[in-house]
């Protein structure tokens, strides 16, 4: 029961006129920068934290969860009209909605996403809601060795067990922890990695840093590229609502595609990629349609795109409760957080019950906001995509920059915005991961304050780690997570010599 | 323009995967570099200097695997790069950092940035593209400074508003 009377608590707290207020702007503006063609959720998060700095901490927060849902959302229809997916969650959705749209069924396709987005987001915030307090409770007795050894867990997911290459993964996460070396060491005093440049000594700016990484970078390689692609944008012909025909086929992929999302997103293995991918093969499989799959078969975007927003609200469980994120998008979520001086986690459900479940509440209003709307708005959505590829790269870089700009107006500031701009570039042309830097930069330095804390408090003794029995299950998780893609890769080498 | 090609035979250095290996061998050896210079005052457990010789390693084995994958080419195909937009749009974000640095203010340095970007993306209408930065910067300095009250650099544009 508690959990009901915590959630109507902040129910209480999401309705206020204010709060309405600040989600609906959230929804906006996070649907209108998430629909703009190569910006993804997190990107759009990023974006528009600068737009939250000078709000209290409560009603930014319910902002964001506008934003983040709207970004979702605006991904979505990007992908589905002109199949430039803003991130890999997308690229399902792309596969079979973009099909859709030639095909002169834009209208059910976005119908079809939209709902969808709002039934699983709607399941996996009331799962959110009720698994959340749970985990609190079996965190509260994490001790700073445990802790670390669930970073190493996040740190291995991220970056190895589920990418293309483990090598590359961990060669981004490994950039990540060295950039969160940068600046005075807390415990210390001493700097580290600032080589006399005072900027430094603070550190990096996860915001700088993303951004960097994912609209400056993402600007150069498009700019590099622009001669191999030419984006098309379908036009939304016909009815924008489904048919009958259309409900009966997409209600069961939704369902399906929500209990793929969740419990992957809630795990901390990060990344809504596996669970689209899995209900798309799933649906695939199901479908009483076969040959439609590859022509713009609706169940294969119902069943990812609900896989997709509720594996969205599934990274905000380990987010919330235990400050983990998973995900490029948690990780700019837990920078809002951050510039509050607000650290997620099971202190954060004691200290502040009306921030979080405000937060969690504004879930679902920020869902019913899409909901009613974004149907009627995907007009306005479609002129936004109209935008000349110039003046929109040339915008987005403008919105980039002033984010920096407004929260530190140095040249050394800016030039590590540029720098993180080509090293975003060169890392997507030489196809490595970028989420694992932004988790890096994040996780790092907390990983490594508990990790010192726990060798201070068993005075110097690295055998507590293996001594706690929830640390030494982690850590060894995190071991066969690191080695299970090379095994793997072992085995598929060895079978495919076998043939 | 080669370098895209899908027939280009699979196994050959990637001399491209051999820099990127050496600069994360360079990147190790920065970090032990900076460590020595720390001191551990840490009377048990792990110094500031701990940490950072332990990435140090994982950096140096990373080079190793990324060497012996450019070895080997195994790096994914890459297509072919056009530099010209890339020297572009940093000569942009050049300018931007100059005129913030010398004081000219938030509007001329995003204007100058939003000009060289949209040239990169193929404009070649620069006076109404210098217009239009104009206007939209000039528009969102009003809109953060005056109504979010963020305080952004102000330049001899922004006094006269």
């Amino acid at each position: 029961m508690d959990t009901f009377a915590a959630l109507a608590h902040g129910m209480a707290v999401a309705v206020q006129p204010m709060n309405l207020l600040y989600a609906l702007i959230g929804v906006f503006l996070g649907t209108a920068v998430g629909v703009l063609p190569g910006i993804g959720p997190a990107l759009t998060v990023a974006l528009l934290l600068p737009v939250t700095y000078k709000l209290d901490p409560g009603g930014s927060l319910i902002m964001f969860a506008g934003i983040y849902y709207g970004g979702m959302y605006g991904g979505s229809t990007t992908a589905i009209l002109i199949n430039t997916p803003g991130e890999s969650a997308s690229m399902a959705t792309a596969l079979e909605g973009n099909k859709m749209a030639k095909a002169g069924r834009g209208g059910p396709a976005l119908a079809t996403s939209a709902i969808g987005s709002f039934v699983a987001g709607t399941i996996a915030t009331i799962g959110l809601a009720f698994l959340a307090p749970w985990l609190v409770d079996f965190a509260v007795r994490f001790g700073p060795e445990d802790y670390f050894a669930l970073m190493c867990v996040a740190f291995v997911t991220v970056s190895a067990t589920f990418g293309d290459s483990p090598i590359r993964g961990l060669t981004s996460l490994f950039i990540g922890l060295t950039l969160g070396l940068v600046g005075i060491d807390k415990l210390t005093g001493q700097a580290r990695l600032a080589f006399g440049v005072p900027e430094l000594l603070d550190g990096v700016e996860v915001t700088t840093l993303a951004v960097g990484l994912f609209a400056v970078g993402e600007a150069l390689y498009v700019a590099s590229r622009r001669h191999h692609t030419e984006e098309k944008l379908e036009p939304v012909r016909g009815s924008l609502w489904m048919t009958k025909e259309d409900w009966k086929r997409s209600w069961k992929p939704w369902l399906r595609g929500t209990m793929f999302g969740f419990p992957i997103g809630a795990l901390p293995a990060g990344g809504a990629e596996i669970p689209t991918f899995l209900s798309y093969s799933c649906e695939k499989r199901l479908t009483k349609y076969p040959e439609e799959f590859g022509k713009g078969a609706i169940e294969g975007v119902a069943g990812p795109e609900a896989a997709n927003n509720a594996s969205a609200a599934g990274t905000l469980v380990p987010l919330l409760t235990l400050g983990l994120p998973t995900s490029a998008t948690a990780a700019m979520m837990l920078a809002g957080f951050q510039q509050y001086g607000l650290n997620p986690g099971p202190l954060l459900f004691a200290e502040r019950p009306d921030l979080v479940w405000g937060l969690i509440a504004s879930l679902f209003i920020a869902n019913c906001m899409l909901l009613v709307l974004n149907l009627p708005l995907v007009g306005l959505w479609v002129r936004l995509l109209a935008i000349p590829q110039p003046w929109l790269y040339a915008g987005i870089l403008v919105f980039a920059t002033m984010g920096t700009i407004a929260a530190k107006p140095s040249v050394v500031e800016l030039s590590m915005l540029a720098g993180f701009g080509v090293l975003g570039f060169l890392m997507r042309r030489f196809d490595f991961p970028i989420a694992p830097v932004v988790v890096g930069l994040i996780l790092g330095p907390i990983a490594e304050s508990q990790l010192r804390r726990a060798l201070a408090i068993s005075l110097g003794d690295p055998m507590t780690l293996l001594q706690s029995p929830i640390s030494a299950t982690l850590l060894a998780l995190a071991l066969i997570a690191l080695l299970a893609p090379f095994v793997l890769k072992g085995m598929g080498r060895f079978k495919a010599n076998e043939d | 323009m080669t370098t895209g090609d899908p027939v280009q035979p699979p196994r050959r250095v990637d001399r491209a995967g051999i820099v990127i290996a050496a600069s994360l061998a360079g990147l190790a050896a920065v970090l032990v570099w900076d460590a020595r210079g720390l001191q551990s005052t840490a009377m048990y457990g792990m110094g500031p200097e701990a940490m950072p010789v332990v990435i140090a390693s994982g950096l140096a084995l990373l080079a190793i695997g990324n060497f012996i994958d450019a070895w080997r080419g195994n790096l994914p195909a890459r297509e072919s790069a056009d530099p010209v937009p890339v020297v572009l749009i940093l000569a942009g974000l050049a300018l931007l950092i100059a005129i913030i640095g010398f004081g000219g203010g938030f509007i001329l340095a995003t204007s100058a940035l939003f000009v060289t970007t949209s040239a990169a993306f193929g404009r070649r209408a620069v006076l109404v593209d210098s217009a239009i930065a104009l206007v939209m910067s000039t528009l969102v300095y009003l809109a953060f400074d005056r109504l979010l009250t963020l305080s952004l650099p102000a330049g001899p544009l922004e006094r006269l508003l």
